[in-house]
């Protein structure tokens, strides 16, 4: 009998439930109860980048909005630098910015924002560049396992098409359901997304 | 003595970048040990559920990392459900303590990390507008809080029990009394959501949604046991709840140099 490795197993995942506002946004859930509450704004007035809004909805297999889903997203700032430890690359880390966020939806409309600003390219650990890009997770009732994904940014042709993450998906058409479209509304510049849970433009799921 | 290594004839450690046989990425997650996304039995899941392969990613930079909190991002009585939505008097219920440490796959544990947590109240109602359970809301319980990992991983806090209560999946499906946890770790990889349930509880076999869980080992990790060591004699009970995050691989040679 050889040694044993004894690893820990890694704890299981349950759904977050249709109630998850209460633990993670109390406000939605109708109270107010702690003093700092985290949100969908990842922006104070001295973040350094390109101010944009996230705006999307995340549809079950029927094409129905999710109304009771939380989002948490992720991202470099505009230097493409990730505010962690281990982030060792080149560009400057900005004080004014975390880098996360988290946005329940809408009860009514389904529709999920954030307040954010545009990440930098990232360059990877073999140096290599990647587009500029936001890490998704989505939790929710019925979700038994957050779900992770990223958006990409439609005006980032040239990098999008030479993203290695991007060109890891085997079907072009199915890139593209991880792009949110640029557009200026009232002087603001909003990215769209729509995440399908099922169906033909079922959004690409990464096991990360 | 200073001893030259030799020459190192393999082409892909001639590179100017160090020789990583371990680039510090997450353990490949064991999804055998977590519910499928698609699991009939819990009925939401099933329009909820991505049909298509997950695509297997190699964590980059992006998964590595994660948020980062810290003492100013809570308040005191947040690790406290017993005072921090106190009106006029503590809450209803059997006083618990709830207590553990979140590890790693290897067994260190994980540091200054954010665990947060919310529960229904002792008769089974959660204080959200979306809940029309007729077991009365309880005024002076919230039902949510959060705690940072000290050094060395470990966490607490103190509640009421929660109560188990009805839910639309059958027509007679019932939730065992369980707290959700919410925690971080040090990257995005990590992110986890689970429950915990309480030793000795009748309906944990019988629950739709913890038998998603396809195997027994991984279901009785989520019950926490009671833990009398642990209690504060003529006030309150505890329970010992451990939560394990993924592994991460070491990253052994990074900063030497071939040669050095």
């Amino acid at each position: 009998m050889p040694q044993q490795l004894n690893y820990l197993k890694e704890t299981a995942s349950q759904t977050a439930g249709p109630y998850v506002h209460i633990g993670l946004i109390p406000a939605m859930a109708g109270f107010d109860i702690f003093e700092k509450n985290f949100s969908n704004v990842l922006v104070t007035p001295n973040t350094k980048g390109e101010r944009i809004t996230l705006e999307g909805k995340v549809l079950d297999g029927t094409g129905t909005p999710l109304r009771d889903v939380l989002l948490e997203i992720w991202q470099a700032n505009a230097a493409g630098r990730y505010n962690h430890p281990a982030d060792r690359s080149a560009g400057a880390l900005d004080d004014e910015f975390r880098g996360w966020g988290r946005a329940g939806s809408d009860f009514d409309s389904g529709l999920v924002t954030f307040e954010t600003i545009k990440p930098g390219a990232i360059t990877d650990r073999t140096g290599r560049k990647c587009a500029p890009h936001v890490n998704l997770w989505i939790v929710a009732r019925g979700i038994n396992i957050g779900l992770n994904t990223r958006l990409y940014f439609s005006d980032e042709e040239a990098a999008n098409a030479a993203d290695p993450v991007l060109n890891l998906i085997e079907q072009p058409v199915r890139r593209k359901t991880l792009i949110a479209t640029r557009s200026e509304r009232a002087g603001k510049v909003v990215y769209a997304f729509t995440i399908n849970l099922q169906g033909p433009e079922e959004t690409v799921f990464f096991d990360v | 003595m200073n001893v030259q290594a030799p020459a190192l004839q393999d082409s892909r450690l001639n590179r100017p970048e160090p020789f990583r046989p371990s680039d510090g990425g997450f353990f490949q997650r064991d999804r055998s040990i977590h519910p499928p996304a698609h699991a009939p039995g819990y009925k939401s899941s099933v329009l909820r559920s991505p049909r298509q392969s997950l695509l297997s990613l190699e964590n980059s930079i992006s998964e590595m990392t994660g948020p980062v909190f810290g003492h100013n991002d809570l308040g005191p009585l947040d690790n406290d459900l017993i005072r921090n939505y106190a009106k006029d008097g503590d809450p209803i219920g059997e006083r618990i303590i709830v207590h553990g440490r979140v590890l790693d796959e290897t067994g260190r544990g994980v540091p200054n990390t954010l665990v947060e947590f919310w529960q229904a109240n002792a008769g089974g109602r959660y204080r959200h507008k979306k809940d029309t359970y007729l077991a009365p809301i309880d005024p002076n319980f919230g039902g949510c809080g959060r705690a940072l990992t000290d050094d060395t991983g470990y966490y607490y806090f103190r509640t009421v029990k929660p109560g188990p209560y009805p839910w639309r999946n059958y027509v007679n499906s019932w939730r065992p009394a369980h707290i959700h946890f919410s925690v971080f770790g040090s990257g995005f990889a990590q992110r986890l959501i689970t429950q915990m349930y309480f030793e000795g509880d009748p309906l944990i076999p019988v629950c739709p949604i913890l038998t998603t869980i396809p195997d027994q080992d991984a279901l009785d990790r989520l019950v926490a046991p009671l833990d009398l060591n642990a209690s504060a004699p003529f006030d309150s009970l505890a329970y010992r709840f451990d939560i394990v995050l993924r592994g991460q691989r070491s990253t052994y040679f990074e900063n030497r140099t071939a040669g050095n």
